[in-house]
C-alpha cells in the first residue's frame, strides 16, 4: 500500500485542470438542457463528478501493478459481461448496452471493458520485452482487441467499440511495430474496410449513412445531414465571442441535437465562441501533455503503456468528437471526455486518471 | 525458483523508457489540436456572418397574419356581411411518428371518420412534406380543446384561427355579394391576380369579387422565435395587418328585404335601381345558395347539389338571365314610335290579331280601335305588330341599342350577359342570312330574335322614365372607390357614365301616362297589382318560352315568363323595378311582386318624410345567430359559374 505521503506526489495540477474543465462542463450541460425536459442534468453530473473524484482517490491508492496481475481474470469478466449484455441487457433505442443493475442504476459493461483493455494491452506488449514484434504477436494483439471491439459493435454500439481502436494502435506504436509491418496493416486495413463497407454486414445502413453524411451534410438536410448541419450552424454561429451563456439560440432553439452530450462542444462553441472553444483544447492540451509527462517518468514500462493508453483513448475521443461537431468526422456518437453529460464517460475517465496518480505516485518507489 | 510478479517487476524496471516514442505522441497530439482549431477559425471567424444567417433563418418563422376581410354595409350602414375568427385543423407531417396509430384517437377527438382522414393525407400525398395539411376547418371551441389537451400524443395537429366570412342565411342576397374561395390556378396566372398567392382566399363572385382588391386588405406577418420542431418559443415583432376596407353599397336592406321575399319560392330575379343615379337598391336571383358553404371548405355533396340543380343556383339572373323580353319590350316599342312621329297618330283596329306577310300574328284579346294612349295598358300586339311593321327592324334595333339593350349596362358585377338586340346586319353577321320583314312583327312585342336581361329592361326604363338620362348601374358608391382604383372600374366595368338619349316632352308624358294606366286603370293588365294612393306605373310582359301550341300546364317549363317592369312616381321616378318570374304564367302576377316592393320603398318614404324614425329592420345576417355550416374534410374544387341559358322564346 501507498504511504500517505506519497499524495505529496499526487498531481495536483492535473487534477486541477480536469475540474477547470468539468465545472464549464456543468455549466454548458446546465445552459443546454435549460429549456428541455433534461432539465436538471447539470445536477446529475455533478453527482457523477463526485462519485468520479471519489473512485480516483480509490483507485489512486491501488498499485497498478495488482491490476496487471487480475487483468487476465478482468478481460475473462469483460468478455462475459458484454456476452450478458447481448442477452439480457436492456434494449434502448434499438440497441442492447446496459445491463440494469436495480434502484436506476444501468452498468455498461463497454466503458469498463475500455479500461480493462489498456492495462490488458499494456500487460502484453510489457510481457513481450524490448523483442521486435513478429507478425504472430501483431495477430495476437489484434485478437486482444478485436474480441471485445466486435462484440460492442453488435450491440450495436459503433462509437465505443472504435474507441478500443486506439488501444491497440497505441500499444502496436510502443511495443515497437516496424515501419514496414505498419504499412502492410494499413493496406490490409483498406482492403478488408473496403470489402466490410460493400457487403453491409459489418455496418447497419444507417450506420453507414451517419458515417458519409459529413461529406456532404446538404445532401439530405432533414435526414442523416441534419444533425452536422445543425452543428456547423452553432459553431459558426457563434462567432469570435459566442452569444454568451444560455443565449446559443441553436441550443436554446432545440435545432442542436443531444447538446448535451455528444454535441456539447457545438453548443458551447455556439455559446462561448472561438477564443471559449480555443480555452477548452488549451486545457486539453495542458491535461494531455500532463498525461503524457507521467508516462515519460512512470517506474517502469507497463506504468508508462497503461498512461499512454488513457491517452490514446482520450485523445480520440477529443479528436472524433470535435471534429463531428465541426463537421471534419462522421457522428459516431463518441462523447467527449471530461465535457458531455454521462455517468458511464465520466466514470472511465475518473477511473483512469486514478491509475494515472497511482503510477505517478509509484514513480520513486522502488 | 519462480519470480514474483512483484520481483519481475523489479528486474523490469531497468527497461528503457520509449521517451522518443512518447515525444513524438506529444507532437501527434498538438498537431490534432492544431486542425482542430483550425477547423474553429474556419467556422467561427472565417464563415461566422454565414452561419449567423443560417442560424437565423433556421429559429425565425415569417407567420402570415391574414387581414380581416372588409365587411359590407347597406346604404344606410346596416351590416350585410361580417367575419367571425374561425379555427383550422392541421396536419403536420414533419410531426408524425405514427400516424396510423394516431388515427383512432383523432377520429374521435375531432369527429371525422378514419376514411375521410386517409381521404386527405391521399390527396395531399404529392404536397411537400412541410406543408401543413388541412384536416378540418371550422372546428368547434370542444375539437380545439381536445387538440390542446393530446398536444404530447398527437404533436401532428395544429390549429391556426383566420377570420370567416358571415354571410346573411337563407343564401339572402347572394347573387349581389357573391362569396369568397381559395383562389384557382387560373386565376394566378391572370395579370389581375399578379400579387396574389396560391392558398389566398378571394372573392370569386358579385361585389366580393369586383372589389377583392379592397376589401381584402393587406396581410402581416409575425416573426416568431420557433424551435426545431416548430414551437413558438418567443417572438421578435410584427408587421400588422391592414384590414380590408370595409363597404357600403348601395343596397337598401328594406328594399332588398322586401325583394326577397316577393321572389320566395319562385324562379328568378328582381332588379330595384334609383334611375337618378344608377344606385342599385335591390339584386335579387332565384334560386340562390349559402355562400356560407364556400366561406368554409365546399362539401363535395351541397357542390353537387347545386352543379344539378336545373335552375341553376349559381347563374345571377338578374343580370345574366337572356331571355325574350315580352310586352316589356313595348316600352322601347312605343319610345321609337312616338320619337319617330309615327305612333302618335296610330289607330290600329285588334280583332284578336291581324296577318301579315300572310301569316297570322295573334292578340290575346280584341281591344278593338287602339291607339298609342291603350296600346300599353292593354298590351295590344296587334298595335305592337304593325307598329314594328312601320318602323322596321333596324330602327327598333337602333332605339332599342339606345336605350342599353344588347350590349352589357356596365354594373359592377362580374359576368354579366349582353343580351340580343336584333337587326338586318346581326342577322346577317350571325347567320349569314337577309331579314324577313316577317321576323319584325314578333320582334315587336318581345319575342323573336331579341332577348334581354332584367338589369337592362330596368335600366332602359330608368332612362325613358327619367326623361332620358342612362346611368351605369352600379353597387358601390363612386366615391368609397379610391381614385387609383376608379379607373381600373371604368375599364372592367365599361358604359360606365351617364348617357342622353333623345326624349321629347310630350313622348314622355304619353308613354308613363299610358304605363300609369297598366296600373290604375281597370283596362290595365296590372290593374289587379295597383297600390291605392301610390303613384304606381309600370308594364307587365308574358314571354312564351314556347309556341302556345306545346304550352303544357303538367310541364312547367312550358308556361311563360312573367316579366314586369315598374316605377314610382311615374314622372321622373324614384325607383325602378324589374321582375322576371320564370315560368309565372302572367305579367300580371309579376306585376304584384313588384307592387309589394314598390310598397315598401314608398312606406319608407313617407315614414322619413314623415320625421319618424325609422325602425331598425332586423338585419338578417348579423343580429340573427347565424349558425356557420358545418364544415367537413371534403373538399371540392373551386366553383365556376355555369354558363347562362340559352335564351328562350
Amino acid at each position: 500500500m501507498l504511504r500517505l505521503s506519497s499524495y505529496r506526489d499526487f498531481d495536483w495540477v492535473l487534477l486541477g485542470f480536469v475540474l477547470l474543465l468539468s465545472v464549464i462542463s456543468v455549466l454548458e450541460i446546465k445552459s443546454a438542457t435549460l429549456h428541455t425536459k433534461f432539465h436538471g442534468f447539470d445536477h446529475k453530473q455533478i453527482g457523477f463528478l463526485a462519485v468520479g473524484l471519489f473512485l480516483m482517490f480509490v483507485m489512486s491508492a491501488i498499485d497498478y501493478h495488482r491490476l496487471l496481475d487480475i487483468v487476465p481474470w478482468a478481460y475473462g469478466i469483460s468478455i462475459l459481461s458484454l456476452i450478458a449484455v447481448k442477452l439480457v441487457g436492456q434494449k434502448v433505442l434499438g440497441a442492447r448496452r446496459w445491463i440494469n443493475l436495480g434502484g436506476g442504476v444501468h452498468f455498461q459493461p463497454s466503458e469498463w471493458v475500455k479500461l480493462v483493455l489498456i492495462v490488458a494491452v499494456a500487460r502484453y506488449f510489457w510481457n513481450l520485452g524490448n523483442r521486435e514484434l513478429s507478425w504472430r504477436d501483431i495477430g495476437k494483439a489484434f485478437a486482444l482487441v478485436c474480441i471485445p471491439m466486435m462484440l460492442v459493435l453488435m450491440q450495436p454500439d459503433m462509437g465505443t467499440s472504435l474507441t478500443y481502436f486506439p488501444v491497440l494502435l497505441c500499444g502496436l506504436f510502443l511495443g515497437g511495430i516496424r515501419f514496414k509491418q505498419a504499412v502492410i496493416l494499413v493496406l490490409i486495413a483498406a482492403v478488408l474496410g473496403g470489402i466490410a463497407w460493400k457487403s453491409g454486414k459489418l455496418l447497419k445502413p444507417y450506420q453507414k449513412a451517419r458515417l458519409t453524411a459529413f461529406i456532404d451534410p446538404d445532401a439530405d438536410p432533414k435526414g442523416k445531414g441534419y444533425q452536422i448541419r445543425q452543428s456547423l450552424i452553432a459553431v459558426g454561429s457563434g462567432g469570435i465571442w459566442g452569444k454568451g451563456a444560455n443565449k446559443g439560440t441553436q441550443t436554446q432553439g432545440d435545432f442542436l441535437p443531444i447538446p448535451y452530450t455528444d454535441f456539447i462542444f457545438a453548443a458551447f462553441c455556439e455559446e462561448h465562441g472561438f477564443v471559449g472553444a480555443l480555452g477548452v483544447l488549451l486545457i486539453y492540451f495542458l491535461i494531455l501533455m500532463r498525461l503524457i509527462q507521467n508516462a515519460q517518468t512512470a517506474a517502469d514500462l507497463p506504468g508508462a503503456y497503461i498512461i499512454m493508453g488513457i491517452v490514446a483513448v482520450i485523445v480520440f475521443q477529443i479528436a472524433v468528437n470535435i471534429g463531428m461537431v465541426l463537421g471534419l468526422m462522421p457522428v459516431t456518437g463518441i462523447p467527449l471526455p471530461l465535457m458531455s453529460y454521462g455517468g458511464s464517460s465520466i466514470l472511465f475517465t475518473f477511473l483512469a486518471l486514478g491509475i494515472v496518480m497511482n503510477v505517478r505516485m509509484s514513480r520513486f518507489v522502488n | 525458483m519462480e519470480l514474483t510478479p512483484q520481483s519481475e517487476l523489479i528486474l523490469k524496471k531497468a527497461e528503457k523508457l520509449p521517451v522518443a516514442k512518447l515525444t513524438a505522441v506529444q507532437y501527434l497530439i498538438a498537431a490534432i489540436l492544431v486542425i482542430l482549431g483550425a477547423g474553429l477559425w474556419r467556422l467561427e471567424v472565417v464563415s461566422a456572418d454565414n452561419f449567423r444567417a443560417l442560424a437565423e433563418a433556421n429559429r425565425i418563422r415569417k407567420v402570415p397574419v391574414l387581414a380581416p376581410r372588409g365587411r359590407l354595409f347597406d346604404r344606410e350602414g346596416r351590416l350585410l356581411v361580417d367575419n367571425y375568427p374561425s379555427v383550422s385543423c392541421f396536419i403536420l407531417r414533419e410531426q408524425v411518428k405514427d400516424l396510423e396509430a394516431d388515427i383512432p384517437l383523432i377520429s374521435v377527438g375531432l369527429h371525422i371518420t378514419p376514411d375521410q382522414i386517409h381521404a386527405v393525407l391521399r390527396r395531399y400525398q404529392a404536397a411537400p412534406k412541410y406543408q401543413p395539411i388541412p384536416l378540418k376547418q371550422d372546428i368547434t371551441p370542444d375539437e380545439q380543446a381536445f387538440i390542446e389537451a393530446h398536444r404530447n400524443e398527437l404533436p401532428e395537429l395544429e390549429t391556426l384561427e383566420e377570420q370567416r366570412r358571415l354571410y346573411p342565411r337563407d343564401g339572402f342576397a347572394a347573387h349581389l355579394i357573391g362569396y369568397v374561395g381559395e383562389i384557382s390556378e387560373d386565376d394566378l396566372n391572370k395579370e389581375k391576380y399578379a400579387f396574389y398567392q396560391p392558398g389566398d382566399v378571394v372573392g370569386k363572385s358579385g361585389v366580393e369579387a369586383t372589389y377583392d382588391s379592397l376589401l381584402r386588405g393587406v396581410d402581416g406577418s409575425r416573426d416568431v422565435i420557433v424551435n426545431s420542431h416548430g414551437k413558438e418559443i418567443g417572438h421578435l415583432g410584427q408587421t400588422l395587418a391592414q384590414p380590408g376596407k370595409d363597404l357600403k353599397l348601395t343596397i337598401d336592406l328594406d328594399i332588398q328585404m322586401a325583394a326577397e321575399k316577393a321572389m320566395e319560392g319562385k324562379n328568378g330575379a328582381v332588379i330595384a335601381m334609383d334611375p337618378h343615379t344608377g344606385e342599385i337598391l335591390a339584386l335579387v336571383s332565384r334560386p340562390t345558395f349559402d355562400p356560407n358553404q364556400f366561406a368554409v371548405r365546399l362539401t363535395k355533396s351541397y357542390w353537387n347539389e347545386i352543379l344539378t340543380n336545373p335552375d341553376h343556383p349559381l347563374l345571377n339572373k338578374a343580370i345574366q338571365a337572356q331571355l325574350a323580353p315580352g310586352s316589356t319590350f313595348k316600352i322601347i316599342m312605343s319610345y321609337a314610335g312616338l320619337e319617330e312621329g309615327k305612333a302618335q297618330t296610330m289607330h290600329v283596329p285588334c280583332n284578336h290579331g291581324a296577318t301579315f306577310y300572310g301569316h297570322y300574328f295573334s292578340c290575346d284579346r280584341n281591344h278593338g280601335m287602339v291607339s298609342i294612349d291603350t296600346a300599353i295598358p292593354y298590351s295590344c300586339d296587334t298595335f305592337y305588330y304593325t307598329l314594328a311593321d312601320r318602323l322596321g327592324i333596324d330602327t327598333i334595333a337602333r332605339y332599342a341599342t339606345s336605350v342599353g339593350l344588347g350590349q352589357k349596362t356596365g354594373v359592377d358585377l362580374p359576368d354579366e350577359a349582353s343580351g340580343t338586340v336584333p337587326s338586318t346586319q346581326w342577322k346577317m353577321k350571325n347567320f349569314h342570312e337577309k331579314w324577313y320583314a316577317g321576323e319584325t312583327i314578333s320582334v315587336g312585342i318581345g319575342q323573336g330574335a331579341v332577348t334581354a336581361t332584367p338589369i337592362q329592361l330596368a335600366r332602359a326604363l330608368s332612362g325613358i322614365a327619367s326623361g332620358g338620362v342612362l346611368h351605369r348601374p352600379h353597387l358601390v358608391f363612386p366615391d368609397e372607390v379610391p381614385p387609383d382604383m376608379e379607373e381600373a372600374v371604368h375599364e372592367t366595368f365599361p358604359g360606365s357614365g351617364e348617357k342622353t338619349i333623345p326624349l321629347s316632352p310630350e313622348n314622355w308624358e304619353t308613354i308613363t301616362d299610358a304605363m300609369y294606366s297598366v296600373t290604375s286603370s281597370p283596362i290595365g293588365t296590372a290593374y289587379a297589382a295597383r297600390l291605392e294612393g301610390i303613384d304606381f306605373a309600370g308594364k307587365t310582359g308574358t314571354a312564351d318560352v314556347v309556341s302556345g301550341r306545346d304550352r303544357s300546364s303538367k310541364n312547367k317549363n312550358t308556361i311563360p315568363n312573367a316579366w314586369f317592369v315598374g316605377m314610382t312616381p311615374r314622372r321622373n321616378p324614384d325607383i325602378v323595378v324589374a321582375v322576371l318570374w320564370e315560368h309565372g304564367y302572367w305579367g300580371n302576377n309579376s306585376a304584384r311582386l313588384a307592387s309589394g316592393i314598390i310598397n315598401a320603398f314608398v312606406e319608407k318614404q313617407r315614414k322619413r318624410e314623415n320625421n319618424v324614425r325609422i325602425a331598425t329592420t332586423p338585419a338578417p345576417a348579423p343580429a340573427a345567430p347565424l349558425t356557420p355550416n358545418q364544415p367537413t374534410a371534403q373538399a371540392a374544387p373551386a366553383p365556376a359559374v355555369p354558363k347562362p341559358t340559352e335564351a328562350t322564346n
